[in-house]
């Protein structure tokens, strides 16, 4: 039997599930919730153990027939390995931290379900095989995300779930039209496939219509900064822990990974170079505009919102370079600002959890009473701001290595700078909230409650191991399998068809 | 909402029987008439909304609870997630067929096809009576 649908099946089921067990036993969505999430962490390990092969899996066991394929197929590779980690390690201390949060709001087992069959949309674009199915789980993804942006009803939240179901309705939209055309031009969904099809076409003028579309599309998905305008509202207004999960994970997964995919693997990067020209001009825009927009915010939670733009701007710049540094680069930034940004979202419910504000002017010296939430956001600060024993730093400094590298000296000054600036609005941040004066009405304030405690150190565990990724043990296992397939373009074709 | 007159209440009940059995039979019938699964649980959602129609919110609320439509939704897809899965259980891949194909155009053929649409009947009829119900019944911050 082969194990790469577990992926999904398991947080289907469970989310299936879920409304019915609730019924019997009130703790049991917890549980089951907790069991799931911990399934997929250790079978994203496993996946990981299992080697770097391409392995692809074929739903119903329809086989390909004259190696063209013509059923559903799932992939797995170095970089769907890399990126299923990411998924399910967040995934799993995001539900930690929820058993205790969630208790702020009404219906624990919906908010389980709709999360679980979130992560199941996540699982599942990573490891599609074909166009239209990592489209159908875009979609599960994207509308469970936006009924848990709304979840707690209020005028703001509903604003803000609002706003995000218009613009990613749009991006879906664009998406969706751009496969319909795609389909046409190739006569495949199959990602191989289409991507050897594309190759014999040569020079056709749908293919840059194709692209126009995708770009735009899987932009808005991933919050680059034209297409912005949702992030800074949905974030926020979202429970803490799917904060997390969309800055973390969700923008990564439905932006990033898909704009690889397709135009790494399947367009070839080589065939269309202006491609990467428009991912390194949107890709430093969004770095500089959205470390300018984050320094003016005074809501805890918009200004981490902001620092999200800004740093998916660095993975995306890093990724226009093209190189292979850049690409490691690229990489390597994207699994330290998923690491990151989730812990510092999760101390920022752990702050609004206890003092219900999340208003930087209101809040002050809290660190004495919640030193645990203060040293792990201290330490998500320094490694979002690149300070040198973290992992941020280093991510960072591949990237202005590799634009040095690649002669692009006015940009990797920018990334310096922008750097210099997110240092001053974390100083900022951890000033205003964590350090200073402690305001009287939190005289009696208390850490939060034990289990988002350990799973804010979990995580901060793994931020400050980060840095341990570049020792070659680790970069052989997790960076480099990634870092192989994207740069190796047009081989993945070759690879999932086997020939 | 209070209910419609007599006329109206006395033709939904001899009505609703009928609307439910043909739902039923376009459910059963999926794999070998148009229709299917989908088709089926709409005619069947279909007939509990012309109830809610003819006998009012109120008389509903006694009879349906929220929670009715819920569980038959979560039993709906989970049954056919069940299916999917039993082709792992066997040890070949999720969703393969695990029945005998049996004679085309009979009733018991195609496979696992039936109790898919089955599973997907009973989930489309209970989702989309589920949505009815919170649009035109409840109100807000009622608990449900």
């Amino acid at each position: 039997m082969n194990f790469i649908p577990l992926f999904v099946i398991v947080p289907l089921g469970a989310a299936f599930l879920m409304p019915v067990v609730s019924r019997l036993w009130k703790g049991m969505s917890d549980v089951l919730g907790n069991l799931a999430a911990l399934f997929l962490m250790v079978w994203s390990f496993a996946a990981l153990q299992m080697g770097h092969e391409t392995t692809v899996f074929y739903a119903g066991g329809w086989e390909p027939v004259a190696s063209i394929p013509i059923g559903i197929a799932m992939v797995m590779d170095g970089l769907t390995v890399f990126m299923l980690i990411i998924i399910n390690v967040i995934g799993f201390a995001v539900t930690l931290y929820s058993v205790n949060y969630m208790n702020h709001y009404t219906d624990k087992a919906k908010y389980y379900t709709l999360f679980l069959l979130m992560m199941a949309g996540l699982n599942g674009v990573v490891l599609a095989g074909d166009l239209f199915n990592l489209f159908v789980f875009l979609e599960i993804s994207a509308i469970a995300s936006y009924s848990l942006v709304a979840f707690g009803i209020g005028s703001e939240e509903l604003e803000a779930s609002f706003k995000y179901q218009i613009l990613g309705g749009t991006a879906s939209t664009l998406i969706l039209m751009g496969i319909a055309f795609f389909y046409h031009m190739t006569g495949t969904l199959n990602l191989a496939d289409a991507s050897t099809v594309i190759q014999q076409l040569g020079t056709h003028p749908g293919i840059i219509f194709v692209s126009i579309l995708f770009l735009v599309g899987f932009s808005l998905k991933a919050a680059l900064i034209p297409f912005h305008a949702w992030l800074p509202d949905a974030h926020p207004s979202a429970p803490a822990p799917i904060s997390a999960m969309l800055s973390g994970v969700v923008i990564k997964v439905l932006g990033v990974y898909a704009l690889i995919r397709i135009f790494f693997n399947v367009f070839g990067i080589t065939a269309m170079p202006s491609v990467l020209t428009i991912f390194i001009v949107l890709g430093s825009v969004s770095m500089v505009a959205g470390a300018f927009l984050a320094i003016s915010q005074s809501d805890f939670k918009r200004m981490l919102a902001y620092s999200s733009i800004s740093q998916i701007g660095y993975v995306l710049f890093a990724l226009g370079l093209g190189t292979p540094l850049g690409i490691l680069g690229a990489m390597f930034h994207l699994i330290n600002h998923a690491a990151f940004k989730s812990l510092l979202f999760l101390n920022s419910g752990a702050v609004v959890y206890r003092t219900n504000t999340r208003d930087l002017d209101q809040l002050g010296g809290i660190s004495q009473k919640m030193p645990v939430t203060g040293i792990t956001s201290l330490l998500g600060s320094l490694s979002i701001s690149g300070l040198p024993p973290f992992g941020g730093f280093w991510s960072k400094l591949i990237i202005i290595m590799a634009a040095v590298e690649s002669g692009h000296f006015a940009l990797a000054g920018v990334a310096v700078f922008t750097s210099i600036v997110t240092l001053a609005y974390y100083m900022k941040l951890q000033k205003e909230a964590f350090y200073g004066a402690l305001k009287a009405s939190f005289g009696k304030l208390k850490e939060a409650p034990f289990l988002m405690s350990l799973s804010v150190i979990l995580l901060a565990i793994v931020v400050t191991g980060m840095g341990l990724l570049l020792i070659p043990e680790f970069k052989s296992v997790i960076l480099d399998p990634a870092v192989k397939i994207i740069s190796g373009g047009l081989n993945y074709s070759k690879l999932v068809l086997g020939g | 909402m209070k209910g419609m007159t007599l006329i109206v209440k006395e033709i939904t009940r001899l009505m609703v029987p009928s609307i439910i059995l043909l739902g039923v039979y376009v459910v059963l019938h999926g794999h070998l008439t148009p229709g299917g699964g989908f088709a089926g649980g709409v005619l069947i959602a279909g007939s509990f909304a012309l109830m809610v129609l003819a006998y009012g919110s109120e008389e509903t609320k006694r009879e349906i609870k929220m929670w009715h439509a819920t569980f038959g939704e979560s039993m709906g897809i989970f049954l056919f997630w069940f299916l999917a899965l039993m082709g792992v259980i066997q040890g070949t891949h999720f969703f393969t067929n695990i029945l005998a194909k049996g004679r085309t155009g009979d009733l018991f053929s195609a496979g696992i096809i039936p109790l898919c649409n089955i599973a997907i009947g009973i989930e489309v009829a209970a989702a989309l009576f589920a949505i009815f119900f919170t649009m035109a019944v409840m109100r807000l911050g009622e608990k449900l």
